[in-house]
C-alpha cells in the first residue's frame, strides 16, 4: 500500500512538473512582433500537448487522492475557478489569434493570451503555496475561501510560479531563436533570461523567510529532508545563470529544467508524508491498491506509448519538421505578418 | 449576500458547460477520421480538391480542438469545483475511466499537432499516417469519458465498508459496467453522425449559394455520406439501448415512456405531460405501441414499471419527467427524420448513380447540422436528467454531491458570460478562414508536401 502510494506520488510530482511545464514554455510576456512571432512559432505545435500534462495531473490528483482532491476543490473555489477561466481564455485566444491577420484583432487576442498566461500561472501558484501552508483542511470541510489563497505563502507561491515561468520560457526561447539563426531575437531573449533568472532567484531566496514565519511545516522540510534538494536547485539556478552569461544556451537550458524541477521536488519532499500538509496524509488519502495499480497501469502504457510519441514530436518540432502553419501563411511568410493582409 | 441553492447552479453550470463542450466533441472524434479520407483520396487518386479539401479541414480542426480541449479542461476542473464530496467519495472508481481517457487524450493532442503542422515538411504518406493515430484516440477517448458516464448509471466494480467508503475496486469492473459498450457505442456512432451532418450542411450552404464546383461537392459527399452510413446503425444501437435501459433502468425508462402507473399495454405517448396527480394530458397516444417496442416477442402484454414503483424522493420529479419525455421525443423524432433524409440520398444513389438533385434536398441538408446537434443534447438530456435525483445511481444524490460554495451563481453567471463570447468568436473566426480561404482560392502558394525552403523561414 505505502509502496504505491510512493511511487504515485512520486509520478503524480512528475506530472505536476510537466503541467507547470507547459505555462512555463509560454508564461513570458514579450513584446513585439519578432519575439511574438517566435513564441508562436514555439509554442504552436506542442502547446496542447504540454497542456495534457495539467489534466493529466488533475486525473491522477482526483483518481488516487480523491480526498484530497475534493478538500482542495472545497476551499480554493476562487483561485481555481480562475485558472480554469483562465485557461479557457488562454487556449481559445491563442488559436484565435493564429487565424486572425489584422493587426488590430491580432492584438485584441494576444493581450488576453497573454494576461491570461500570467494569470493562470500565479493562481496555480497560489494553490500550491494555500496548500503548503497547511491552509487546505482534509474532510469535507471548506477552508476560508480567501485567506487559503490571500497570504503571505500563496502570494509568495503565485509570484515564484509566474517568474519561473517567464524565466523557463526565456531560456527556451534563446535556445530557439538561435536555431532560427536570429541572433538579434538570441540577445533579445538571452538578456530577459537572465533578469528573470535573477528574480526568481531573489523570490525563492525571499521565499525561504517566509516560509518560516508563514509555513512552519515545509519549511522545517525544506531545511532538512529536502535541504539537497533546495541545495541543487540553487546550484542548477546560479549554473544556468552563468551560462547564459557565458553563451553557452544548450546546458543552460538543461539546468534551468534542473532548477524548477528540484524546486517542485523539494517541495514534495518537504511536506512529506503529507499531501495536505498537517491535516491529511498521502497513505490516508490513497484510493485502494485496486485503482492505484491501474494508475500505475496507465503510466505504464504512457511510457510505452506517450513518451516515444511526444518524443517524436519534439524532435519533429525541432527539426523545423512542422513549421508553423498560419492559415495562410506562404511557406516563407516573414516575422512582420502582422502586416494587413487579406483585409 | 444572496441567498442562493449552490445545488441548482452547480447543476446549471455542469449541463452549460457539457453542453457545450459536447458539440464540439463531435468534431474533435470525427473530423479527423473524414480529413483523412479526403487526404487519402487526395494522394491515391492525385485528386487536388480532395486534398486541399484535407488540408483546410485540419486547419479549422485546429482550431475547434483548441477550444474542445479548453472546455474539456474546465469540466475536470469543475469535478473538483462543484462536485467535490462526489469526488470525495467516488473518485478512486470513477477516476480509472478518466486515467485512460488522459492516455487517449495525450495521444490524440501529440498526433493531431503534428498532422495539422506536418502538411508542408512531411512526405505524403508518413504524413497521413500520423492522422491515424487521432482516429483512434478519438474514439477510445469516447469510449472511456462515457464508461464513467455509464457507470454513474450502473455504478459496479467496487466493494465499500460500512462507513460507505470505497475499500476495493475492481478496475475492469468499472470500466465495462454493463451500461458502457451500447452506450459508448450510441455516443461513438453520434459523434460521426453529428459531425458528419455538421461539415456536410456548411457545404450544402455553400451549394445553394450557387457554390457548385467539384471542390464543394467532395466537401459535401465525404461528411454526409460518413452521416448517411452512421444514421442507420444509430438507429438500431439506439433501439438496443433503449431496450437495455427497459430492463436495467426503470425509473428511467418509466420517465422516457410517460408510465406513471405499472401496467401493460402501454401507449407510446407523443409530446403531452405528466400531471402532479399522476396522470398524463395531452400528447398522442398510440395504443400499446411502448409495450411492443420494450420487448417486441411479448408484444402488447409487455409490462413496463411505473413512476409509482419507486418512492418519490428516488425518482425524477414531475418536471424532470416532462424533460426526460420531451428530450426523448426530440431525439427519437429529429433522429427519424434525418434517417429519411439519410434514405433519400442512398436511394438516389441506387436508382440514379449520384447524389439528389432537388434543391429541397440541399435545403433540409444544410439544417441536418443543428438538427443532429439538437438531437444529441436531447439525448444527454434524456440520460443525465433521467438519472435524478442519483449522481450515483441508487448510492448518491446529487444534493448530496455539490459543494456548500456560496458563490456558484456568480462563476456560473461567469462562465455563461465567457462561453457565450467564445462561442461567438469561434463561429466568426471559423467563417472569417473559410472567406479567407476562397479569396486566397487564385493564387495558392500552399502547396502540401512541397519542398523545405532554402532559407529556414520563422
Amino acid at each position: 500500500m505505502l509502496f504505491f502510494g510512493v511511487t504515485a506520488y512520486a509520478v503524480f510530482g512528475g506530472a505536476d512538473f510537466g503541467a507547470g511545464f507547459w505555462d512555463l514554455i509560454a508564461g513570458g510576456p514579450v513584446k513585439g512582433a519578432r519575439p511574438r512571432a517566435l513564441v508562436d512559432h514555439s509554442i504552436g505545435p506542442v502547446w496542447e500537448a504540454n497542456h495534457v500534462w495539467l489534466i493529466f495531473c488533475l486525473v491522477v490528483l482526483w483518481t488516487a487522492f480523491s480526498e484530497a482532491f475534493a478538500s482542495i476543490g472545497l476551499t480554493l473555489f476562487v483561485p481555481l475557478t480562475l485558472a480554469a477561466l483562465g485557461i479557457v481564455l488562454r487556449g481559445s485566444s491563442f488559436a484565435f489569434r493564429k487565424t486572425m491577420f489584422r493587426t488590430r484583432e491580432r492584438r485584441v487576442f494576444g493581450a488576453i493570451f497573454a494576461l491570461s498566461s500570467v494569470l493562470v500561472p500565479y493562481c496555480m501558484g497560489a494553490i500550491a503555496g494555500a496548500i503548503a501552508s497547511g491552509r487546505v483542511p482534509a474532510g469535507g470541510e471548506a477552508g476560508d475561501p480567501w485567506d487559503s489563497w490571500v497570504n503571505p505563502t500563496s502570494v509568495l507561491g503565485g509570484v515564484l510560479a509566474v517568474t519561473v515561468c517567464a524565466y523557463l520560457a526565456a531560456v527556451y526561447l534563446v535556445w530557439d531563436a538561435r536555431r532560427l539563426g536570429d541572433d538579434a531575437l538570441v540577445e533579445y531573449f538571452r538578456r530577459r533570461a537572465v533578469v528573470a533568472a535573477i528574480v526568481a532567484g531573489v523570490v525563492a531566496g525571499a521565499g525561504i523567510f517566509v516560509l518560516h514565519a508563514d509555513a512552519e511545516y515545509i519549511f522545517d522540510g525544506l531545511t532538512s529532508r529536502a535541504l539537497p534538494l533546495v541545495i541543487a536547485s540553487a546550484a542548477c539556478g546560479i549554473g544556468s545563470l552563468v551560462l547564459l552569461l557565458r553563451h553557452a544556451h544548450r546546458y543552460a537550458r538543461i539546468l534551468a529544467i534542473g532548477a524548477v524541477a528540484t524546486v517542485v521536488w523539494g517541495w514534495g519532499v518537504a511536506q512529506w508524508d503529507y499531501i495536505l500538509p498537517e491535516t491529511l496524509t498521502v497513505v490516508d488519502a490513497a484510493a485502494p491498491s485496486g485503482t492505484l495499480t491501474t494508475v500505475l497501469v496507465v503510466f505504464a502504457i504512457a511510457a510505452v506509448v506517450i513518451l516515444p510519441s511526444i518524443g517524436l514530436l519534439y524532435w519533429l518540432d525541432q527539426r523545423g519538421l512542422l513549421p508553423e502553419e498560419s492559415v495562410d501563411a506562404p511557406p516563407s511568410a516573414s516575422p512582420n505578418r502582422d502586416e494587413v493582409r487579406y483585409t | 449576500m444572496l441567498a442562493v441553492d449552490s445545488v441548482s447552479f452547480a447543476r446549471a453550470q455542469m449541463a452549460f458547460t457539457l453542453g457545450f463542450h459536447i458539440i464540439l466533441v463531435p468534431l474533435g472524434v470525427s473530423w479527423a477520421a473524414m480529413t483523412l479520407i479526403a487526404n487519402w483520396r487526395g494522394i491515391k487518386r492525385n485528386d487536388a480538391d480532395a486534398m486541399l479539401l484535407a488540408q483546410r479541414w485540419s486547419k479549422y480542426m485546429a482550431v475547434t480542438f483548441a477550444v474542445g480541449a479548453v472546455t474539456g479542461t474546465v469540466l475536470t476542473f469543475e469535478f473538483a469545483l462543484l462536485w467535490p464530496k462526489f469526488m470525495d467519495q467516488w473518485g478512486p472508481a470513477f477516476g480509472i475511466p478518466f486515467t485512460f481517457e488522459g492516455l487517449f487524450f495525450f495521444t490524440e493532442a501529440i498526433f493531431i499537432s503534428i498532422y495539422i503542422f506536418g502538411w508542408k515538411r512531411l512526405r505524403p504518406w508518413p504524413h497521413f499516417w500520423s492522422g491515424v493515430p487521432i482516429v483512434i484516440a478519438g474514439i477510445a477517448g469516447s469510449a472511456s469519458v462515457i464508461a464513467a458516464n455509464a457507470w454513474m448509471n450502473d455504478p459496479e466494480g467496487f466493494t465499500l465498508n460500512k462507513a460507505g467508503e470505497i475499500v476495493d475496486v475492481d478496475p475492469l469492473g468499472v470500466i465495462f459496467n454493463d451500461a458502457m459498450p451500447l452506450e459508448a457505442l450510441h455516443m461513438i456512432v453520434a459523434a460521426y453522425l453529428v459531425g458528419g451532418f455538421l461539415i456536410a450542411s456548411v457545404y450544402a450552404v455553400g451549394m445553394l449559394k450557387g457554390r457548385r464546383d467539384r471542390y464543394h461537392r467532395i466537401g459535401f459527399l465525404i461528411p454526409f455520406t460518413v452521416a448517411a452510413i452512421a444514421t442507420p446503425i444509430q438507429m438500431g444501437v439506439g433501439d438496443s439501448l433503449a431496450r437495455w435501459v427497459y430492463n436495467n433502468e426503470p425509473t428511467k425508462f418509466a420517465a422516457i415512456e410517460l408510465v406513471p402507473e405499472t401496467s401493460s399495454d402501454v401507449p407510446e405517448t407523443l409530446f403531452g405531460h405528466l400531471n402532479d396527480d399522476g396522470t398524463v394530458s395531452g400528447g398522442i397516444a398510440i395504443p400499446g405501441l411502448a409495450s411492443i417496442l420494450s420487448d417486441p416477442s411479448d408484444g402488447t402484454s409487455t409490462v413496463i414499471e411505473g413512476l409509482d414503483t419507486f418512492p418519490a424522493d428516488e425518482r425524477p420529479t414531475t418536471r424532470q419527467v416532462n424533460t426526460v419525455h420531451l428530450a426523448w421525443d426530440v431525439m427519437v423524432g429529429l433522429g427519424t427524420l434525418l434517417m429519411l433524409l439519410t434514405l433519400w440520398y442512398w436511394l438516389s444513389w441506387i436508382f440514379r448513380r449520384d447524389m439528389p438533385k432537388s434543391k429541397w434536398f440541399l435545403r433540409i441538408a444544410s439544417v441536418a447540422g443543428v438538427a443532429s446537434i439538437v438531437a444529441m443534447e436531447a439525448g444527454w438530456v434524456v440520460t443525465e436528467v433521467g438519472r435524478q435525483p442519483w449522481v450515483v445511481h441508487d448510492y448518491m444524490k446529487v444534493e448530496d454531491a455539490a459543494t456548500t460554495n456560496q458563490g456558484v451563481w456568480i462563476t456560473f453567471t461567469a462562465v455563461v458570460l465567457l462561453y457565450a463570447a467564445v462561442g461567438v468568436t469561434l463561429i466568426l473566426v471559423l467563417r472569417s478562414m473559410s472567406r479567407r480561404f476562397r479569396a486566397q482560392e487564385e493564387d495558392d502558394t500552399d502547396v502540401p508536401y512541397g519542398p523545405r525552403p532554402l532559407e529556414p523561414g520563422v
